[in-house]
């Protein structure tokens, strides 16, 4: 009782934590302060080490190869950019969009019914292991998962062996025989590639997709029913207009991470270089550093625009 | 008077919960018509089976003489402004305004012109082109209102409209809705916990507790007649009076209510039922003064004229009221 009335008798009550308790209340006086010190390694992450490298590779795609000797000229130069609109390398780029491209579609119309299904109607435990279902993939290793993949598709594979039993051998004959898309077994064509880009970015897709349905009020669905809406027109005017920015999150990911892997086209699909690869093996054995900046600035460009877009149609105007 | 809506035993369980209970209810047709009670009482649920986003568990809904069961909310031509709006962030409000006509298939221009008619109704001509985000809470309510009517519901119904609105304007919307109705023509159903807006707005008003309907009746009936003790102590602030206390002043051993401004303080001996008690709170509430009575052990309330002559604390006072402002009950307790 003493020592609440002593610690009472005063208006101010003392400062019992020493310079904690200073820094406490410098941080209540000032609290800019404490917003700078918290962003401060955030910055500094990002000014230098992100931003940074990502202007000196820039900087690398402007000079140039001297063809003769191997050696960079560091002159600035488009000559290097030139280089990408050459025909083979034109490829790797058109090849790596239109991956990333049909990666991305699939993965949202697979992701959406799954997203919409547990943003709606999973609850309690089913929430928790659809959460678990989701991301446990993620928590297994990559390489793993691709090594998986290519026994998966592998002739002698358990895909091959599924068809064999349903006497469906001749549909899988029939869509490795398509051109460009088929090839001699699934693990080594652009078929396998894209299931496998498929299966391993699609939480990426359906986590994003989620949080956005969640985020749909309820009350929203009974107001476009109440004022006439059938259910499938509630869908396409209310829910998928609100959960388009989760579509656009989801497929940031799933694009930009297609446009940038180089490990899953190596070992799964055809021999052809995804854009990655050529970055790889520009900047690694054939030492052409120029040409592999150049070829990353391609991805960055690419998903400038793409945002860009989204932004013009308005996916982030229910943000 | 034709029904709008009549429920009959309508019952609506969730799990063990007895959110409705058999409430038997006819709302006429043209009628402002109130459902009041606490939350947890049922109302909002009521209002819920009428628009279909619910449906009973037991009992039958009639809409204008059509049994709704199994009707999907979009094909009942009923309309309904939610409590917190529900206007769709990703249109405009004109596009929110004209969702419903969009839907009926109607012309753009047709669709333009009932959208900015309906707007002008509430007041809101010219504010076409705004995001419901960039509006206050009252212009919110009103597009959702303008939103709901633009297409002449048979009924319209109304969750707690104003309840997030603050008192000023919660005031003039009151007015503005009750001439909105008497303009259109259309029943209205609303529901409110506010006593004060049940009764200066409905025709009629519906009191809900506990999933039972109490009592229906005009604001009139409802204020100085209350059938039961919920309703007196629920509408108003009344003066509940225990069977004892009753017996002794009115001869009879009931439950009765006394509206505190039928109390008046006397000088000298007199009236039907004078009774001398203390004085033990007083609240001024500007052209009244809210007076706590003591009168052996049992609390009452009077609201007197504000003014020299209202007693102080601790002043004994002389009490009395007209034998017809004590309002015996029903329900003995």
């Amino acid at each position: 009782m003493s020592a609440i009335a002593a610690s009472s008798s005063s208006a101010i009550l003392p400062n019992q934590r020493g310079w904690l308790g200073a820094l406490s209340d410098r941080f209540w006086r000032q609290p800019k302060l404490f917003v700078f010190l918290l962003l401060l390694p955030a910055l500094l992450w990002l000014g230098i080490v992100y931003v940074g490298s990502l202007f000196a590779l820039l900087l690398q795609s402007f000079f140039s190869i001297d063809e003769f000797s191997g050696l960079i000229n560091y002159e600035f130069t488009l000559k290097t950019y030139a280089e990408l609109l050459r025909p083979q390398n034109l490829d790797v780029i058109l090849r790596t969009v239109s991956m990333a491209a049909a990666v991305t579609l699939a993965s949202a119309l697979i992701a959406f019914p799954i997203a919409y299904m547990a943003a709606r109607y999973a609850r309690g435990k089913w929430k928790a292991l659809f959460y678990l279902g989701i991301m446990l993939p993620l928590w297994a290793s990559y390489l793993v998962k691709v090594y998986a993949w290519k026994l998966i598709l592998a002739k002698e594979g358990i895909l091959n062996w599924v068809f064999e039993q349903l006497h469906l051998t001749w549909l899988l004959d029939a869509w490795l025989s398509l051109p460009v898309i088929g090839g001699n077994s699934l693990s080594i064509s652009y078929t396998g590639t894209f299931l496998v880009f498929l299966y391993v970015w699609m939480p990426y897709m359906i986590l994003p997709i989620q949080a956005a349905i969640e985020r749909v009020p309820t009350n929203l669905l009974d107001a476009s029913s109440d004022l006439g809406a059938t259910p499938m027109q509630t869908f396409w005017r209310v829910i998928f207009p609100l959960a388009l920015p989760g579509i656009v999150a989801g497929s940031i990911f799933t694009f930009s991470l297609t446009l940038g892997d180089y490990i899953i086209p190596q070992i799964i699909g055809t021999s052809a270089f995804f854009i990655g690869q050529a970055v790889y093996a520009h900047q690694g054995t054939a030492g052409n550093i120029p040409l592999a900046a150049a070829f990353t600035v391609v991805p960055i460009v690419i998903m400038g625009l793409y945002l860009w877009m989204a932004k013009r149609m308005g996916a982030f105007d229910a943000l | 008077m034709t029904s709008a809506v009549s429920l009959q035993t309508v019952s609506r369980h969730f799990g063990a919960v007895r959110a409705l209970d058999e409430v038997d209810l006819e709302v006429g047709e043209g009628e402002f018509f109130a459902m009041l009670g606490p939350s947890g009482s049922g109302k909002t649920t009521c209002l819920r089976l009428i628009a279909g986003f619910e449906q009973p568990t037991l009992g039958q809904i009639r809409i204008f003489g059509d049994a709704v069961e199994g009707v999907p909310p979009y094909r009942r031509n009923v309309n309904t402004v939610f409590q917190d709006y529900a206007l769709f962030p990703h249109m405009n409000v004109r596009e929110n305004v004209e969702f419903s006509l969009m839907l009926k298939r109607v012309d753009k221009a047709t669709r333009a012109r009932e959208a900015e008619a309906a707007l002008e109704l509430v007041k809101l001509g010219g504010y076409g082109d705004r995001r419901p985000g960039q509006l206050s809470g009252g212009q919110r309510q009103r597009v959702a209102l303008a939103r709901a009517i633009v297409n002449r519901p048979k009924v319209l119904l109304l969750d707690e409209p104003l309840g997030a609105l603050d008192l000023k304007l919660r005031e003039q919307m009151q007015e503005e809705l009750k001439a909105l109705q008497k303009t259109l023509g259309i029943t209205f159903i609303f529901v409110t916990h506010d006593q004060g807006e049940a009764l200066s707005m409905a025709d009629r008003v519906a009191v809900f507790d506990f999933g039972k309907l109490v009592q229906v009746g005009t604001p009139e009936e409802i204020y100085t007649k209350p059938n039961s003790r919920f309703v007196a102590d629920f509408v108003g602030s009344s003066n509940v009076l225990a069977p004892e206390f009753v017996e002794t002043i009115a001869g009879e051993r009931r439950w009765a209510s006394l509206r505190p401004e039928a109390i008046h303080l006397l000088r000298s001996e007199g009236g039907h039922s004078a009774l001398t008690g203390t004085v033990v709170s007083r609240s001024y509430l500007g052209a009244t003064t809210r007076l706590g009575i003591e009168l052996g052990g049992t609390l009452l309330h009077a609201v007197v004229p504000s003014g020299t002559d209202v007693p102080a604390d601790g002043a004994r006072v002389t009490i009395g009221f007209a034998r017809e402002a004590l309002h015996l009950m029903e329900d003995a307790g």
